[in-house]
């Protein structure tokens, strides 16, 4: 079960179960996280062995690809935590991807025509006020979803459809259709790209800062439990689980740190730092690429948001009930129209990845994303019907819909195959869904 | 026993609401005193739901006033009327069926620690100890409440509704599933309750629990309000023939 609020759960211990469940049960290992990784070492040793065989390298599971695949989930799994949000108050947002479009197209003229007359070229003021505009901009549009929904109460699927055409051909209209490329230097980190990643050292601080979070995020849990004299998990099973959590982070970094530079790019910093070492033994790692650094960041907020704060428990409760919550003196609407203006911004924010890691603004920006923010949040466990849904189900949801999507890039699968893949498992993974939620309940 | 001499702790004075043409409720007035318990009762679909929801902010009314302690009052709100301490148990429970039992208790009013956070372990622990009040047996704290028995969820609407220090109480059919003996813990609350001060509106069907929990009796027909006696004045056939005939055959006689 997916419970939506992290509530501690008595650590049965009951014999009649197998090794398995009793594990599972003693660690409190969701069973739904379990599958999500099943299904990802599927798909990634699937394209893997598929490439070693007939496309003779196996381009799969390198540091390169896997640091790709990072990159590339970010955009699409920004906006998955915020329309988790939206589906569990049953909800929807079809406009995403044509938000995306709009915003990444104004951020671009911003940027590139009008702010460098008033900055100079270069002014390292320039990201910062496109960023912060691009987010501001997804906001208001978000807002205004939410209040046509909410006030004018006209449904969430037909405002958002409406949006999808709208802010697409907005998109289209802003530079009547022209690219706008390259986009200001500095932005183009937001997106990635050996200088748009952290390096070695900074993969290094940001694993061991997670790892000092997830021990201090154990301790806390336990001696809040024992506080309230709530049954706690056995010793050996908080360790087992401190340890596969750190164990995945100090893993990601290793990966992300093996994928060097290329050689292009080494010989360019060699010279600009007039270095003498010869290009061919210097070994400069990527490390985390900023996008990947800033889903991190949104992962955990909008985490902290859900689980932890008022604003959370009350979206669960409007999806549980919507008149129970009206009765609980929840203002259904006003929660509406904040939860579609967050999904706005964090469609901005995900416009200024997208763009600054394509450096450039086209009108096709996000073109079916919202199609793919939709399918991670489902895949990731977000009930249609409203009242369950999970942050980290929906980051891993886009990881999943993300690696089949490059995996069959890789492959060479033509993009109508494509397409009818996406579409097949999508339906397969709302029907296994529907199976494994009527087996546990 | 109760003294009705001074200022009523709510009076609903001329309550009307229509829906669409019914009149759900027609020129309804009610009062109750603190520690008083007072009866509303009727045929499905009478209007006592549609009446007290007015109270508990659920509705607006389309005319009639609302007075506490002699203030007139305007309730715009589930919050307006939490704010006045009034408290209600709904007769669909109004529970979030995904939350468990605490946050369902805390809905609205959650506890935070000093970072702002909902305070998961506090409320937790609150809920254990208003639960073994009310249900020594409930166990089901880290469920959801759709898993729970129609009792059960039961049992914590009525906790949610007396754990914030409420004034007025609305309880809209409370027994309606419960066991005896959970009726009887319940009989017992509201006899507590009573004695603290506290006013309650009790929605019941059963005549029998009426005559023994209630001290007045206001009895509705078809929105319109058919009567209000004391208890000790009627007997439960003169109550049956308000609720059925719409009138009382003593008054009649009189
Ligand atoms: N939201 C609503 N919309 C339309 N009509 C309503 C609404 N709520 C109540 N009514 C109507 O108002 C009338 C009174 O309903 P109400 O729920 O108050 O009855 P009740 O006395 O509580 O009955 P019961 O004993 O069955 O609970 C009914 O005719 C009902 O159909
Ligand atoms: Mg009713």
């Amino acid at each position: 079960m997916t419970d939506t609020i992290s509530t501690p759960k008595p650590s049965v211990t009951d014999s009649g179960a197998g090794p398995i469940t009793r594990f599972l049960r003693a660690t409190e290992i969701d069973t739904r996280l379990l599958g999500m990784f099943a299904a990802l070492a599927l798909i990634w040793t699937g394209f893997h062995i598929y490439g070693a065989l007939f496309n003779g390298g196996g381009a799969f599971l390198t540091p390169r690809n896997l640091w790709n695949l990072s990159v590339q989930t970010s955009s699409i799994g920004i906006m998955a935590t915020g329309m988790v949000l939206v589906i569990v108050t049953r909800n929807i947002d079809l406009s995403v991807g044509a938000v995306l479009g709009v915003t990444g197209m104004t951020m671009g003229i911003l940027q590139v025509t009008i702010l460098p007359q008033y900055l100079g070229l270069g002014s390292p003021l320039i990201w910062i006020i496109t960023a912060i505009f691009g987010i501001v901009m997804g906001g208001c549009i978000g807002t205004f979803h939410g209040w046509l929904i909410a006030y004018r109460k006209i449904p969430a699927f037909i405002v958002t459809l409406g949006g999808l055409l709208v802010w697409r051909g907005a998109a289209f209209v802003a530079n009547n259709g022209k690219t706008i490329s390259p986009v200001d230097s500095t932005f183009q980190l937001l997106g990635g790209g050996p200088y748009g990643s952290v390096g070695a050292t900074g993969s290094w601080v940001v694993g061991m800062l997670a790892i000092i979070g997830i021990i201090l995020a154990l301790y806390y849990g336990r001696q809040n439990r024992i506080h309230h004299e709530f049954a706690v998990r056995p010793m050996w099973a908080e360790v087992v689980v401190g340890a596969l959590s750190c164990g995945m982070v100090i893993g990601a970094v290793l990966l992300v740190n093996a994928y060097p530079w290329p050689s292009g790019i080494v010989k360019q910093y060699i010279a600009a730092n007039n270095l003498t070492v010869d290009p061919d033994t210097l070994f400069i790692s990527h490390g985390f690429a900023i996008p990947v650094l800033i889903l991190m960041g949104v992962g955990i907020l909008m985490t902290l948001l859900v689980t932890r704060t008022r604003f959370g428990r009350y979206v669960f409760a409007i999806g549980g009930n919507p008149e129970a919550a009206a009765l609980a003196g929840i203002n259904v609407r006003w929660m509406t129209l904040r939860i579609f203006t967050l999904m706005g911004m964090l469609a901005g924010l995900s416009a200024v990845v997208a763009s600054a890691r394509l450096n450039s603004a086209t009108n096709a920006l996000g073109l079916l994303d919202e199609l793919y923010v939709i399918a991670a949040a489902v895949i990731g466990g977000t009930s249609l019907a409203g009242g369950l849904g999970t942050i980290y189900g929906a980051i891993l949801g886009a990881l999943v819909m993300q690696s089949l999507q490059s995996g069959m890039v890789l492959i060479g699968t033509p993009t109508a195959v494509q397409q009818m893949v996406v579409g097949s498992v999508l339906v397969l993974a709302v029907y296994l869904d529907n199976l494994y939620r009527s087996k546990v309940k | 026993m109760t003294n009705n001499t001074g200022t009523p702790l709510v009076e609903m004075r001329d309550i009307s609401i229509s829906f669409g043409g019914i009149k759900a409720v027609d020129h309804v007035t009610v009062d109750l005193y603190p520690g008083e318990v007072v009866g509303l009762l009727g045929h499905n679909g009478a209007g006592k739901s549609t009446l007290i929801k007015c109270l508990s902010g659920a509705y607006r009314q389309d005319a009639g006033d609302v007075y506490i302690n002699g203030k007139k009052v305007d309730i715009r709100s589930p919050r307006d009327a939490r704010s006045h301490n009034i408290e209600t148990i709904y007769q669909t429970l109004a529970l979030a069926d995904n939350l468990n039992a605490a946050a369902n208790l805390f809905l609205g009013r959650e506890l935070t620690n000093a970072f702002g956070f909902v305070d998961e372990g506090k409320m937790e622990a609150e809920t254990r100890k208003i639960m073994a009040r009310l249900n020594p047996n409930f166990r089901k704290f880290h469920e959801p409440v759709s898993a729970l028995s129609g009792g059960q969820r039961q049992s914590v609407a009525i906790a949610r509704a007396v754990y914030f220090n409420a004034k007025v109480l609305i309880m809209d059919e409370p027994t309606a599933a419960l066991g005896p003996h959970e009726t009887q813990m319940v009989a017992e609350l509201i006899e507590e309750l009573k004695a603290q001060g506290l006013g309650i509106f009790l929605i019941e069907h059963d005549i029998h629990n009426v005559m023994k929990l209630c001290d007045r009796a206001s009895v509705m027909k078809n929105g319109q309000l058919v009567g209000t006696e004391r208890v000790e004045d009627v007997t439960e056939d003169d109550i049956l023939s308000m609720i059925i005939l719409g009138k009382n055959p003593k008054r009649e006689a009189a």
